[in-house]
């Protein structure tokens, strides 16, 4: 059965922010007033909308997708929030695809908000709850741990260092330098980073992303509509998700399998069998700098335990051959949980339509994927955009 | 209409840290009263009666052969019921460690402490549990270490993970 | 060019106040397995996606996504979770249908009511943080508030709405799935105590444990499978103001913008005449009232006369909940609108023993959020 086919018409976002002035709802609202005016439409023009939003607790409310609706312009729409974990804002749009695929909606818009400065006295507090409720939070839990954990078992399996890994954190901060949106973008070296304060061995504070305040929107629309609304729509080629199982400690934590999953779905979709080949940009997850190189091994960009390679050779520069996180990424821009991985997605977005400023990357890309990760080191999702 | 990306496009206020605690920023404080009383089961229940009487148990499923821990009352793999319950040994090999300097809260620890995933003797090769390691130092936690579990005395112990006070080399 | 999607299996539990001997792990399994019986499938090889509703602070987890694949066999497999009512996954799977990426997409939700301890606390996280909460009312004093303006805008009066409690809690007494069925008079609902006024204790729902799993099959999959596909004529799902200061009090508007969607997916013109069966929102009684409106079952300011008259009893005119509804069943949380969806399929495959709605081939199903909310969705079936 062919597919209906769906693009991306438009796009916009707030600065990411450490601590932001706004409301979740006045966040949400920026956005999407953003992405409506880039393509010239008003909410009339609407047919539904998809928020996305990671855990409650970050806000200590309860029902966040209920509470974001009026901002989000769902006021009396038909209004869904999907969820799973981090790996949200690249699902949001995965659940844009399918309303408008479907043949129910026309044009969507699809919001990720995320405000983590409400929790107090730390936004980590609000991720101890992620773990089991009987076995493993009693041991006193701390969300660095899986980070760690999954770190080191990576390192030890392909005799990786901190040092290859580092080199993803200096470039990724570095691309952020020209995200007009970054709060914590920098020009580092690898000793910065290895010599940064010790979190949780061998995760170091220069390898792991911020916390941040932040959204981002997107309008999607079916091809009727995409191509009455702009003259350069971007499509939706393929998507992708996978769920492991939630008994991490009987997994092998050195590959991100269902990464793999969600890509293979993706790429299939897409008629995709080389990717390294038949894509010109990646997004990959970024919220901690080993993740970029676990989920380039997950997605096929290279063989398990030699991603490391692409990014000491300079490919994935953003003058490489291909380009890694242009954008900046988590650790470059920031990391309002939801938010970030849509602006994945925007980025992709800016990137094929040529419109990514001081961060373009040469060449004119034709096509790109868009992949965020979450929960127990358990969830990929995967978008691959094409013009 | 081709569009062009400004900064001032991109909304949003940033304020500093002590915008808040200063007073130059107004704000609502709540502490939420959300509790909980969670139902172990069947599974959990008998795995944290045997952790009181200082027993590990896993369960093994007759369809893929494999042995896990925690226990649980269906295959994930195979979506088969599991019954043969296994008591596992208290020994185990590290399979990934940190060293941890921080609390949840992002204050610092004086003491790093160990969190490990410790695939236990009995188990199948890579099944695990999350626990803490003791009585090693930055140097000498590894990959591979092997571990044994140091048990709470038996009227202390309530039937809970913590019923093992950490695993230590052996 | 739509696709016809069924629902070709449904697995439930009893539901009960409480279920200390299982966890909701446990709960969802027993579900699955029986869904899975019933529509004779293997998760692990026969299911293109699965969808889990729930919401963190109903579980006490943060991201609770990570504990739903396991029990239902979607280990590995494509999985998300809906922070919402079940019938908005339903909703969600039949989507994935029509994409004519999925064949057979299953949908789970649960309730483990009995685990939390602050509810009302709790639902009272879902008000605004910065207007309403530093208030520090009970939630569901807002369905009082509610009540009152329904009840001066359409002349409903109290005395319907307990006719509601009356009936729903005797429709109880027959479904062995139910635990507050009762034999209660009109008498003993009025001399209800008020708890949150004009709403009495007896008008307000109760929580209870249960887990239902459903399965749905595109035309072409239940070929294959065995069983009595019961049809997914038509759903919608939509939301009024979160903000309590702009919405509208008197009357439900996200459920008649829902019900517009699914009836003009459904061709449904004249929802008096053509539903043979309701099951319907009634976490407090005058929302059953509010809801029959708002859906188009009646006229604005007639429900309560219907109810009066019977029409909504199990022989009458329009069955409204016969399963006893949120009253008699409980309040599953965001599992509501799957167990009177089941309820809705055991009718439409003639399968609702002693409570069978004779010759109904047509049912409406809708779900509302619960206070504060002012969301819910709506599914039309048919065989």
């Amino acid at each position: 059965m062919p597919f209906r086919r769906v693009a991306v018409v438009g796009a916009g976002m707030t600065r990411f922010m450490r601590r932001a002035l706004e409301t979740p709802k006045e966040l949400a609202f920026y956005a999407t007033r953003m992405a409506l005016d880039s393509c010239e439409l008003t909410l009339k023009d609407i047919d539904g909308v998809i928020l996305g939003s990671a855990p409650d607790a970050f806000d200590g409310v309860h029902r966040k997708g209920e509470y974001l609706i009026d901002g989000a312009g769902a006021f009396r729409k038909p209004v869904m929030r999907g969820y799973v974990g981090g790996g949200t804002g690249v699902w949001a749009v995965i659940q844009g695809w399918y309303h408008v695929a479907s043949g129910l909606f026309d044009t969507v818009l699809v919001v990720c908000e995320e405000k983590m400065s409400s929790c107090y006295p730390h936004p980590q507090g609000a991720f101890n709850a992620i773990f089991d409720h009987t076995l493993e939070r009693p041991l006193g839990t701390n969300l660095l741990w899986i980070f760690a954990l999954e770190m080191h078992r990576y390192m030890a399996t392909y005799g990786i260092t901190e040092r290859d890994i580092a080199l993803v954190s200096v470039k990724n901060k570095r691309n952020g330098l020209d995200h007009p949106c970054s709060h914590v973008a920098g020009n580092i070296t690898v000793d910065d980073v290895l010599q940064s304060e010790v979190m949780a061995w061998p995760v170091k504070r220069l390898d792991v992303s911020p916390t941040s305040d932040g959204a981002v929107a997107l309008v999607m629309a079916c091809e009727e509509k995409a191509r009455r609304i702009t003259h350069k729509p971007v499509w939706v080629e393929g998507i992708g998700w996978c769920l492991d199982t939630s008994y991490w400690t009987n997994r092998d934590l050195a590959y991100p399998v269902y990464v793999e999953k969600a890509a293979r779905m993706a790429y299939k979709m897409a008629g995709i069998v080389d990717p390294r080949k038949q894509i010109d940009i990646v997004e990959p997850y970024d919220p901690f700098d080993y993740k970029e190189l676990h989920h380039l091994e997950g997605l096929g960009f290279a063989r398990r335990g030699e991603a490391p390679d692409l990014i000491a050779s300079g490919v994935a520069n953003r003058d490489g051959d291909l380009p890694v996180t242009p954008s900046g990424g988590l650790l470059g821009v920031g990391n309002p949980i939801a938010a970030a991985g849509l602006m994945k997605v925007a980025e992709i977005f800016w990137q094929l339509r040529g419109e990514a400023g001081k961060r373009q990357v040469p060449g004119k890309p034709r096509r790109g994927l868009a992949q965020a990760w979450g929960d127990l080191m358990q969830v990929g999702t995967v978008v691959v955009l094409g013009i | 209409m081709p569009l062009r990306w400004t900064v001032n496009e991109f909304r949003g206020t940033p304020l500093r840290e002590s915008d808040i605690p200063e007073g130059r920023v107004l704000s609502v404080r709540w502490d939420p009263n959300a509790r909980y009383a969670w139902d172990a089961g069947i599974a959990i229940g008998r795995f944290l009666q045997g952790l009181k009487e200082g027993r590990i148990l896993g369960v093994h499923c007759p369809s893929c052969r494999r042995t896990v821990v925690p226990p649980r009352i269906v295959c994930e793999n195979c979506f088969r019921p599991l019954t043969q319950w296994v008591p596992l040994q208290d020994t185990g090999t590290v399979q990934t460690v940190s060293v941890c300097y921080v609390n949840w809260d992002a204050s610092r620890r004086r003491e790093p402490e160990f969190p490990a995933v410790i695939a236990l003797d009995g188990a199948s090769p890579g099944c695990g549990i999350l626990h803490i390691l003791g009585e090693v130092t930055p140097q000498t936690v590894r990959v591979g270490l092997r571990v044994r579990a140091l048990w709470k005395p038996p009227q202390e112990r309530t039937g809970a993970i913590t019923d093992i006070c950490y695993f230590r080399p052996l | 060019m739509m696709r016809r999607v069924a629902i070709v299996g449904i697995g439930f539990t009893p539901f009960r106040p409480l279920s200390p001997e299982v966890s909701y792990r446990e709960l969802v399994y027993e579900s699955a397995q029986r869904a899975y019986h019933d529509a004779g499938i293997n998760p692990r090889e026969d299911v293109d996606s699965f969808i889990t509703v729930a919401e963190d602070y109903e579980e006490g987890t943060a991201i609770f996504d990570e504990y739903t694949p396991d029990q239902l066999g979607a280990a590995l497999r494509p999985v998300h979770t809906i922070t919402a009512d079940g019938l908005y996954a339903i909703s969600a799977g039949y989507m994935l249908i029509q994409t004519g990426q999925c064949e057979v997409v299953v949908v789970e939700g649960h309730s483990k009511a009995s685990n939390v301890l602050t509810p009302s606390y709790i639902s009272a996280l879902a008000l605004d943080p910065i207007y309403n909460r530093p208030l520090r009312f009970h939630p569901a004093c807002l369905a009082g508030m509610e009540m009152a303006r329904f009840l001066v805008e359409t002349g409903t009066v109290r005395e319907q709405c307990l006719r509601v409690a009356v009936k729903n809690r005797r429709n109880a007494l027959l479904n062995p799935l139910a635990p507050y069925g009762a034999d209660l008079t009109l008498e003993e609902a009025l001399a209800s105590p008020p708890a949150f006024a004009p709403l009495s204790e007896v008008e307000m729902s109760r929580s209870a444990d249960g887990a239902i799993v459903v399965v749905l099959a595109s035309e072409e999959a239940t070929r294959r499978l065995k069983g009595h596909p019961v049809w997914i004529r038509g759903v919608g799902w939509c939301s009024d103001s979160p903000t309590l200061e702009t919405r509208e009090w008197g009357e439900a508007v996200y459920a008649h913008l829902s019900a517009r969607m699914a009836y003009r997916l459904a061709g449904i013109r004249n929802p008096a005449r053509e539903v043979h069966l309701a099951e319907i929102d009634d976490t407090y009684a005058y929302k059953e009232l509010m809801h029959m409106e708002a859906l188009g079952l009646c006229r604005r300011g007639e429900a309560g006369r219907l109810v009066e008259e019977g029409a909504t009893e199990r022989d009458g005119l329009l069955p409204v909940n016969v399963s006893g509804g949120s009253l008699g069943m409980g309040h599953l949380g965001e599992a509501t609108g799957l167990a009177r969806l089941a309820e809705a399929v055991m009718h439409l495959r003639g399968d609702a023993e002693r409570r069978q709605v004779k010759g109904a081939q047509t049912a409406l199903v809708q779900s509302w959020r619960g206070v504060p909310s002012s969301s819910g969705a709506v599914v039309v079936l048919g065989v």
